[in-house]
């Protein structure tokens, strides 16, 4: 075991992670920490844009995107992060381009901007074009100029390095963060990273779905580390389905799509969209446009032998408008389901893709013990944390902006916490935790297989925790979950070597998509009422009296017999300016 | 099978092969060089059968191995479709991104032969050790240079500066171009393909005031002048970017000083 000492530890080195670090960096030493080299983090694989009202193309505001993140959200955004957000975003596109981010220009030179989903002037009266973007590249050229911004700065990485465990140390009756294990791909190694202060940038965890938009590793690590240590999650209920993933495949084509004129169509060919959202039709917000389109196939109009899917049409649209906007959707199709996108209609359907809730922050990035008590020590930015902008549903292009306007203030706090403060003592034998974890499944001879257990997990939260949702189909989910908790603890696998051991890790993994799998279904099923992305059929009407509140999910372990449960608490919404308003779109 | 057709559009073949209902499984073998220092210095050839939809990808292939058959089978990925540059590996011969090469597209009545990329030291099976691929990029300096004051809103740049340098800002960094490079199999010091590409990237830039620099570092011995032209590169890349081509630009930048 090797023990490090750095100023800032940073958890993650995706949009959030990386916008951090360039921050942290300047003010403190700092170490990155990632299990993935940091330009194959999933932030490259975001397509559509990057919200800012830069008004570069018609008139625009940050009230007017404050006002529709908050409507987006179905009124659970917190609206003085919103309005952080909204008016922050303009600096953060700003900054991006100054370190060299290729955006797509107007002809005037300035940076172009397109349509999205939700994004309306004067506060819902068209659509506005508020996504700045690179083709539909945004996500991969601000990895990359992140990246080059990281070189340029110097930021020191640890390439391929799991953080597993942190750890807090109770000082003066208050827990703090201390630092974070992590476990090193390459050796196997335990290393102990003894820190002023942590960031988690470690992102989603689309996984625990079978038809998603997400990377194999978006396990949702980081939240599950800080879970198991008794700190809450944030309303973990809410997940988004995007309604355009490639059918069965569930990578995604971007609602740049449909913002550049592309229409979504049933079998009979007609728009369906019109009937579920008159004014803002195929760009209405995503959970309505998921709804929209599991109803078409559910009542007999979806496409294909099985009728299981809808079609995205661009055959309308100049083939140099595809080439030019477009050009890597349009690939996507071509090479995964063999069709021209130019003279056919593309096969979807909705995709698991983002998660609203995660590690509870302030507008500081400072994670919270409850409603109220800073974790001193301990940050959290991008899709892992919940400030929440998102609320009940995100708007698209506001997650890449998220992670670039909390990635910097909780990197610039961060680094000036660390230099305001000592570093808190390790607990004894800080590596207990992990050591125990990854020796038990490399010894145990147990019969149960990671991919089994896996693929029925994913089976089970596609069939009854998505886009529809009732009291059965999510008990069924709990009991489920629980049963595969109890196999898992004879899982077992079969690399015992110390290199290199992907096995073992997607093992571990396992073990954190089941802890959050069964904090989603558990919050979902005492969330008795439909905002967002949670969608329940048996209560099918938003219920402000009882609902307008955030989740706080947290681990309880009964000492006397070692047993685990969830127990649920809640936290108020911050209103600000808005009053919640019937979403109509 | 007919399906109702969109109005004003028939239904193309292709669109009724990709929406056909169950898949038809095939059997076939992949061929894959396994090599752990753990347990042998050698590395040897593994042949694994395993059934599979041909429109399924060699990455789902290598996961059912790893899934199914072999837990020990080791390889890098992350995204599966194309955008992360994790799984770059011989694939038959050439290479490939496992997650965007399909069974139906090379050949599966034969034995489909998988290796790690050539070039870069072997770690264990198809993951090779990365770190000096990613340090020659880091010293082609691949970022923005900018001299004096920073400007208050964006910068400004044509569509058409713009267009200029788009094809190489596609690089996903997967290394599939250097490790197909001769020269760079048999000369350690050449900074290879993806280096260049990225070096290229800021030269064309018009915001970019550091092509001076850069193009200094490219003249070195060990820079661009190493370039035999012979086309692997641009064959490999799984992002279509033609590699050639801007190895030659930036030559031509170095020649004339203009770029
Ligand atoms: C296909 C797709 C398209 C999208 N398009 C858009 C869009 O157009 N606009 C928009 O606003 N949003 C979009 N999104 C959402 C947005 O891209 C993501 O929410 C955002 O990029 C997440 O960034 P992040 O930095 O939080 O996490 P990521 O980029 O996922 O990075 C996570 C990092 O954490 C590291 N990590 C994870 N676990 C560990 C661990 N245990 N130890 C150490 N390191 C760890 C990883 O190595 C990685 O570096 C899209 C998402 C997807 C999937
Ligand atoms: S130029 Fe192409 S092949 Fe080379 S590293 Fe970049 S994406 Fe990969
Ligand atoms: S897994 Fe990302 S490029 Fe293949």
């Amino acid at each position: 075991m090797q023990i490090h000492k750095y100023d800032t530890v940073i958890v993650g080195a995706g949009g959030a992670g990386m916008r951090a670090a360039i921050e942290a960096t300047k003010r403190s030493r700092t170490a990155v920490l990632t299990k993935l080299y940091p330009t194959r983090s999933h932030t490259g694989a975001a397509q559509g844009g990057m919200a800012a009202a830069l008004a570069n193309v018609e008139e625009d505001n940050w009230e007017w995107h404050t006002f529709d993140t908050i409507k987006g959200g179905d009124y659970l955004v917190d609206q003085d992060a919103a309005e952080i957000l909204a008016k922050e975003a303009i600096d953060a596109v700003l900054d991006l381009e100054k370190m060299g981010l290729p955006f797509n220009r107007t002809p005037e030179g300035r940076i172009d901007q397109r349509r999205f989903g939700g994004h309306t002037r004067n506060h819902g009266e068209a659509a506005v074009r508020r996504a700045c973007y690179a083709a539909d590249r945004t996500g991969h050229m601000i990895l990359q100029t992140l990246y080059q911004n990281c070189v340029k700065e110097g930021v020191e990485f640890f390439n391929e390095f799991y953080v597993l465990d942190q750890l807090l140390t109770e000082v003066d009756g208050v827990k703090r963060s201390a630092g974070v294990v992590a476990y090193e791909l390459a050796t196997g190694e335990i290393h102990v990273f003894q820190a002023k202060a942590v960031i988690y940038a470690s992102g989603g965890t689309g996984k625990f779905f079978k038809v998603t938009s997400n990377a194999h590793t978006l396990t949702g690590d980081g939240q599950a580390a800080v879970y198991r240590r008794g700190l809450p999650l944030e309303d973990m209920e809410f997940f988004q389905f995007h309604p355009t993933g490639i059918w069965r495949m569930g990578i995604l084509l971007t609602e740049g799509a449909r913002g550049e004129g592309g229409i979504l169509r049933n079998k009979d060919g007609e728009r369906f969209m019109e009937k579920y959202a008159p004014v803002m039709k195929d760009l209405a917000s995503r959970d309505v446009v998921s709804r929209a389109i599991y109803t078409e196939i559910r009542e007999g109009r979806g496409c294909g032998p099985e009728g299981d899917h809808v079609y995205l049409d661009l055959t309308h649209l100049p083939p140099e408008q595809l080439d030019a906007k477009l050009p890597d959707i349009t690939e996507f199709a071509r090479t995964y389901l063999g069709i021209e996108p130019y003279t056919d209609p593309i096969p979807i359907q909705p995709t698991a893709h983002y998660a609203m809730g995660g590690i509870p922050t302030n507008v500081q990035g400072e994670v919270l013990a409850d409603n109220t008590t800073v974790v001193p020590g301990l940050y959290a930015a991008g899709e892992v944390a919940c400030v929440s902008v998102h609320g009940a549903n995100r708007l698209g292009t506001n997650s890449l902006l998220d992670i670039n306007v909390f990635g910097r203030r909780s990197g610039i706090a961060a680094a000036e916490y660390a230099h305001a403060h000592d570093f808190v003592p390790l607990p004894d034998n800080p590596a207990e935790l992990v050591v125990s974890q990854v020796e038990r499944l490399r010894e145990s001879t147990g019969t149960e297989r990671v991919a089994d257990l896996r693929r029925e997990l994913q089976e089970c939260m596609d069939a009854n925790v998505m886009v529809f949702r009732t009291e059965q189909t999510i008990k069924t989910a709990v009991e489920k979950i629980g049963e595969l908790r109890e196999r898992y603890r004879n899982v077992s696998v079969q690399d015992k070597g110390r290199r290199f051991n992907t096995d073992l890790l997607e093992a571990v993994e396992l073990g954190n998509l089941l802890d959050l799998a069964e904090v989603m279904a558990v919050s979902a099923l005492a969330r008795k009422e439909s905002r967002g992305g949670h969608y329940r059929e048996d209560y099918p009407n938003r219920d402000d009296v009882n609902f307008m509140r955030h989740t706080m999910a947290y681990r309880e372990v009964d000492e006397a017999t070692g047993a685990e449960s969830i127990r649920l608490d809640y936290k108020p919404v911050v209103q600000t300016r808005y009053q919640p308003m019937e979403r109509k779109y | 099978m007919s399906t109702p057709t969109l109005q004003g559009h028939g239904h193309s073949s292709a669109l009724d092969a990709a929406e056909a209902g169950a898949a038809h499984l095939i059997t076939v073998t992949l061929r894959v060089r396994r090599f752990n220092p753990e347990v042998s210095a050698d590395a040897e050839w593994v042949d694994y059968r395993i059934p599979i939809d041909p429109k399924e990808r060699v990455l789902d292939a290598l996961h059912k191995v790893k899934w199914e058959i072999d837990g020990t089978l080791t390889f890098r990925r992350s995204c599966a479709h194309g955008v992360c540059g994790s799984d770059a590996m011989r694939i038959n011969g050439r290479n490939r991104l496992a997650c965007k090469t399909l069974i139906k597209d090379i050949n599966p009545e034969k034995p489909i032969t998988i290796e790690p990329i050539k070039g870069l030291t072997v770690l264990k099976d198809l993951v090779v050790d990365m770190d000096p691929f990613f340090q020659a990029y880091r010293d082609v300096m691949p970022f923005l240079i900018t001299k004096g004051n920073e400007p208050t809103r964006e910068r400004l740049q044509s569509a058409e500066d713009r267009a200029r340098f788009d094809d190489t800002t596609k690089c996903i960094l997967c290394a599939a171009c250097t490790s197909s490079c001769p020269v760079y199999w048999n000369d350690g010091q050449y900074f290879g393909p993806a280096a260049i590409v990225n070096a290229h990237r800021f030269i064309f830039d018009s915001r970019d005031e550091g092509g001076e620099q850069r193009l200094e570092i490219l003249n070195d011995k060990d820079g661009v002048w190493r370039c035999r032209t012979t086309f692997n590169c641009t064959d490999a890349c799984p992002r279509g970017i033609e590699v050639t081509k801007a190895i030659a630009e930036v030559k031509r930048a170095l020649i004339t000083r203009r770029y």
